[in-house]
């Protein structure tokens, strides 16, 4: 089995890039064969994610497995040094299963201007990309696919986008890109600080900074911070996320909030703290308040939308928050709780967003005033939608539920060096903050699923209950919501001996 | 695991050992088997509910012979998750006397709501899903009440909220009921945040989830000092939201939007005496807790007192059982907070029968005149007299009187109150004597009053009032049997409830041992005279004055507006959060923040035009044209691919990624 092992990561992180390429030779015209093609690319990644789960040895969560190292750049010693542990393994998956649902519902529903030729590489692309980032070992070759995914995304935006489409893909470009540059800047002080010269995540690790400057610490990690913060995004950079949501199409709203955020804030915890733990102790306390920020001023801020995708964009600033609260404990309990955050944020919102977008096939509007009593002309529909509104809300027994109560039960003890009066006022925020996205998703609910049938939409006509390829494309999600929420084993079962192997490095 | 109270492993499992856990697994998986075929059966799914929880009674049952046949507590548990060594969660069940006395209620209650729904919910369009919900609210309360953990009762306690929100909100199409929905849940969930702060508290003491280990840390002084004080008071901050306590009781007056055989399971048995059982749960730690059974005592006394006097002023017949609700759920609290534990779950149970009992057959009265307000009744115990003969035995339930079931626990509460007062510097007691009195006199004159509005007198009302269907009335006169019956196994001195309900690891029961006579006689003089002042006031209109004229009209004015508590939450919370904060955070999102980098990307734009323009006109700056070319090249890009060749451009992509992997292998 070890060409398996040996071939399983590569192959579940390139085979979209291939289909990709593979699209680019075929004749536009058969769009049929084109989406089938693009999609069996996307299911032969999600097998190869499967066979990953088979191969990988849960009892031993902890350690890196399936570690693929060759040389790449030899020049720099850059390696392509790929490997899974029980902190990456979850969202690898989920990159590989939220992309294959996507090419699904892209057979019910790719906007204008159609090109399904192009919209199925993009996405095949910006899957190879985002999966490959949880896989990375490689500081350079984790930058590379950080990189990839800026543009796919910038073209799905910029194309298929809503009327400010032009605006929202430069924004999203420039500002990510601007992160990037100092987290590659804080990569390359790595670089020449290390001895022997690497790149290498393992051995920057094992390594240390702890003889270096603090002053050179904490730079390199505002310099990465900058790089995830923005990708998170955490309050005050986010404000390229609601405009990129509103304006992106579906999967790609779908694709941004399931999985490219998590890349910020799976960078933190891959990166920032394993290689620079002291630094990572000195600014934690700034990062839980921001994350705390988030999380009320996400909530207030979705108060005040109109525009239902636009409420869900800034309802993930919010959520992103609580895992960014559980990573800034630095314990046990609020990492593993804000890993299992953001598997059940990608599948919670995720799903919001293709509600979102099937709203918007249907009335063509997205305004939440202009809704209205849903679950009487859709009955089906507008129960998925409570369905995934309640588990964002966090209700337990639903997956929403325990990424927020750990990062919470985390920041009641934090790390023993840091302030435990200012997490526990932070906790308070976040508990403020449950009760404010509850007030905000029922107040949604009630104007958009509840009341009556505005006269507009009164004759039902292009209105039509959840279609057969929504269920194929969301059975999944929904599955895996319930799952999770009634198992959170699930998840934390996986996580947790890696988080512990993590946490020995912050001592 | 199986442990008695204080840890040890004793006891053998026995059947219910095997078995309870199917009490709260049942409803359980009725609520999917409703959900995904309910509307393919051709009783809607109905059965299926009433099936699932008629079983779930019969082992209900069968456990509290169980226990009654001398066998000692269970608990049983598994590992939901946990980290390594420093979290366990623990999905369990404990099944004690509590246990099984809040397993019959709720089953009782819930089978006789499911059966009466037949007939009260008849033809309504969403029948198979309010059957659904049903299932789901008694499982989520089941599994509440079995829980061996903290956080495995805050799970069903949060589902018993959501389960709420969707059946007080079952008539969404109008706006009211739907926003009487949001605020139960939002209101609970303000207590519940506390809730869970009080369990993450209480791990950081004891480093545990569990119940009995809780409760045993807190009595052998393990955990204590002002942290367990204010643990404690967290845990009682859920409470006062669930139970409707004051300040947070405002939610269950408009929970009446819902359908009243929701209004009766939510009032007896699946929601708010969650916070009552939260509370005796973990009553050994409130012991130990410094002055947090005082805080409840005193909490609970207010509670009773002003929720009594805001019944006395209702139209709207479920309001007036509402508040009376929420007077009640007073006086099992102050019970608790005065140290009387067997008296408030006496009570509990007792409040079960006779709640249910009022609440359906004001359902029963308001299907026949189709209104909920009094003044469209009036001599309706000439049309319905088997609503009128049950009512009325419920009604004389909770007034108090002798030998109904109401009477004995009540009594209860106010002996115990007497004692504890009587005992040391009691003052928190004291308060709750005195306020229980007043409430009992309060009771009495305010169901007077209902019972004289609706049954005497001449009808109000239009069309022409009958009697309901038997699937409605059966379970009328069942509750009213048991209403006359359960009393009784409370009697002071000999009745069992003093063997089932007592302190965790106290020797004595929690009733007083001998029993005073005073008492009961005076209480049941106080109700008494309330009676006869009711029946002169309302029946005979003796003394007649407008309530809205005169000297004390402000009086009237500040109850009937429910002393604004809901004015100021709305107007000093709920809307300034909803519209200027919400606003002055968007506003501020896109002003300021986003100014900065909208600011940033044309000031970039602005100095690379000047520098290009005027600094130097011929040589490349790689720099300032990297920044700002990147935004033309980037909207050329878009014009260009417009018009349809992207191909093109991601193929000029894939080559220049592949030069530049190209490019860095090779030097």
């Amino acid at each position: 089995m070890n060409w398996v092992d040996d071939w399983a990561l590569s192959l579940g992180t390139f085979l979209p890039a291939v289909g990709a390429a593979v699209l680019m030779f075929m004749p536009a015209r058969s769009e049929k064969l084109v989406k089938a093609v693009g999609t069996l690319f996307a299911f032969l990644a999600l097998v190869a994610g499967v066979v990953v789960l088979a191969r990988f040895d849960f009892s031993n969560a902890g350690a890196l497995q399936l570690q693929v190292n060759e040389s790449w750049v030899p020049q720099i010693n850059a390696r392509y040094h790929i490997g899974i542990d029980g902190i990456s393994l979850p969202l690898f998956v989920l990159s590989l299963l939220v992309s294959f649902l996507c090419t699904i519902y892209m057979w019910w529903h790719i906007p204008e201007p159609g090109k399904p030729k192009a919209f199925f590489a993009l996405v095949l692309l910006l899957e190879t990309g985002m999966t490959g980032c949880f896989v990375a070992l490689d500081l350079i070759l984790f930058f590379t696919f950080w990189e990839l995914v800026l543009v796919p995304m910038y073209f799905m935006i910029g194309i298929w986008g809503g009327p400010r489409r032009a605006y929202a893909a430069v924004k999203f470009f420039l500002y990510t890109l601007f992160g990037s540059l100092f987290m590659l800047l804080g990569f390359l002080a790595l670089y020449f600080t290390s001895d022997p010269r690497t790149f290498d995540m393992i051995e920057l690790t094992r390594q240390g900074f702890g003889g270096s400057s603090e002053l050179f610490q904490n730079l390199v990690f505002l310099g990465l911070f900058l790089g995830f913060a923005i990708k998170v995004p955490m309050w005050p950079f986010h404000t390229w996320l609601p405009d990129a949501h509103t304006e992106a199409p579906t999967v790609g709203s779908v694709l941004l909030a399931a999985i490219m955020l998590k890349m910020g804030t799976y960078g933190f915890i891959r990166i920032s703290l394993p290689i620079l733990p002291d630094a990572a102790i000195t600014f934690a306390p700034a990062i839980g308040i921001l994350a705390v920020i988030a999380i009320i001023y996400g909530a207030l801020c979705c108060l005040a939308q109109t525009d239902l995708k636009r409420m869900i964009a800034f309802s993930s600033v919010g959520h992103m928050g609580f895992v960014m609260l559980g990573i800034a404990t630095l314990t046990d309990i609020g990492i593993n709780g804000a890993i299992f955050g953001m598997v059940a944020h990608g599948l919670i919102t995720g799903m919001l967003f293709f509600l979102a977008g099937s709203i918007h096939e249907r009335f063509h509007t997205r305004d939440i005033p202009a809704l209205g009593g849903i679950l009487q002309q859709m009955p089906k529909f507008g129960s998925l939608l409570v369905y995934s509104a309640i588990a964002s809300l966090g209700l337990p027994g639903l997956a929403g539920f325990w990424g927020e109560m750990l990062a919470l039960l985390g920041s009641y003890n934090p790390h023993p060096e840091l302030n435990e009066t200012l997490f526990r006022v932070l906790m308070v925020g976040g508990g403020i903050g449950t009760v404010l996205t509850a007030g905000y998703f029922m107040w949604m609910l009630q104007r958009v699923i509840l009341g009556k049938v505005p006269d507009k939409f009164a004759s039902g006509h292009g209105i039509f209950d959840v279609v057969r390829l929504e269920w194929y494309a969301w059975a999944p999600l929904l599955i895996l919501i319930i799952a999770a929420g009634l198992y959170p084993k699930l998840v934390l079962g996986v996580t947790d001996g890696a988080v512990q192997t993590l946490l020995g490095a912050l001592g | 695991m199986f442990l008695s109270q204080h840890g040890e492993a004793v006891f053998e499992p026995g059947l219910i050992g095997h078995i309870a856990w199917l009490v709260p697994l049942l409803p359980f998986l009725a609520f999917f088997v409703i959900l995904f075929f309910g509307k393919r059966l051709p009783d809607k799914g109905h059965s299926v509910g009433i099936g699932a929880v008629a079983i779930a009674l019969v082992i209900s049952l069968l456990s509290f012979i169980e226990l009654a046949g001398g066998r000692g507590d269970i608990e049983k548990s598994w590992t939901w998750f946990e980290f390594s060594d420093i979290l366990e969660l623990e999905f369990g069940m404990k099944l004690d006397f509590l246990t099984a006395v809040m397993f019959v209620v709720v089953c009782t209650i819930s089978l006789l709501v499911q059966i009466y729904s037949t007939g009260y919910m008849h033809g309504d369009s969403r029948y198979t899903w309010f059957y659904a919900v049903l299932s789901m609210f008694t499982s989520s309360m089941l599994f509440l009440v079995i829980a061996n953990n903290l956080m495995q009762m805050f799970v069903g306690w949060e589902g018993v909220g959501i389960c709420s929100y969707f059946l007080i909100g079952h008539f969404w199409e109008e706006k009211e009921n739907s926003s009487a929905a949001i605020k139960a849940f939002i209101t609970t969930r303000i207590g519940d945040v506390g809730f869970l702060f009080g369990i993450f508290a209480l791990f950081a003491l004891a480093h545990t989830f569990n119940i009995t280990e809780l409760n045993l840390a807190a009595e052998e002084g393990e955990i204590g000092g002002t942290a367990l004080t204010v643990a404690a008071l967290l845990l009682f901050l859920g409470a006062v939201g669930k139970s409707a306590q004051f300040p947070l009781h405002v939610w269950l007056p408009d929970a009446m939007a819902g359908p009243t055989p929701v209004s009766a399971l939510i009032h007896a048995a699946t929601m708010v005496v969650a916070g009552i059982y939260l509370v005796a749960r973990m009553f050994v730690l409130f012991e130990h807790a410094g002055a947090a059974l005082d805080v409840v005592a005193i909490v609970a006394g207010i509670t009773m007192l002003i929720a009594a006097v805001l019944a006395l002023v209702q139209d709207d017949i479920k309001k007036v059982l509402a508040y009376s609700t929420i007077s009640q759920l007073g006086y099992m609290m102050a019970a608790l907070g005065v140290g009387a534990y067997t008296a408030s779950i006496f009570h509990l149970f007792t409040h079960a029968f006779f709640k249910a009992l009022l609440f359906l057959g004001a359902g029963s009265l308001i299907h026949a005149v189709h209104s909920n307000n009094m003044s469209d009744m009036g001599g309706l115990r000439k049309y319905m007299p088997h609503t009128y003969k049950t009512f009325l035995i419920g009604s004389l339930a909770l007034g108090g009187i002798f030998p109904f079931a109401g009477f004995w626990s009540k009594d209860e509460i106010v002996g115990e109150a007497l004692r504890a007062s009587s005992e040391g510097t009691q003052a928190a007691a004291l308060f709750v004597l005195v306020a229980a009195l007043l409430t009992a006199f309060l009771t009495a004159l305010y169901m007077t009053r209902v019972c004289v509005k609706t049954f005497w007198g001449e009808y109000r009302g239009h069309g022409h009032p009958h009697e309901s269907p038997g699937s409605m009335v059966t379970p009328l006169w069942v509750l009213a049997l048991a209403t006359c019956v359960v009393g009784f196994l409370g009697l002071p001195v000999v009745g069992p409830f003093l063997d089932w309900i007592f302190i965790p690891g106290e020797e004595h029961p929690g009733f007083s041992t001998s029993y005073n006579i005073v008492l009961p006689v005076a209480s049941v003089g106080i109700a008494g005279s309330a009676i006869w002042l009711g029946w002169q006031l309302f029946y005979k209109e003796r003394w007649k004055f407008d309530v809205l004229k005169g000297p004390f009209a402000w009086t009237y004015r500040f109850v009937a507006n429910k002393y604004y508590l809901d004015d100021i939450y709305l107007g000093a919370i709920v809307k300034p959060i909803q519209y200027p904060l919400a606003k002055a955070a968007n506003w501020f999102n896109q002003h300021v923040l986003d100014g900065v980098v909208n600011g940033t990307a044309a000031g970039t734009i602005a100095s690379s035009r000047v520098t290009y323009a005027v600094i130097d006109q011929g040589v490349i700056d790689f720099a300032v044209n990297g920044a700002a070319g990147l935004t033309g090249v980037s909207g050329g890009l878009l014009r260009h691919v417009q018009t349809g060749n992207i191909q093109r451009y991601a193929a000029v992509l894939f080559a220049s990624a592949a030069l530049f992997v190209a490019a860095l292998a090779f030097f």
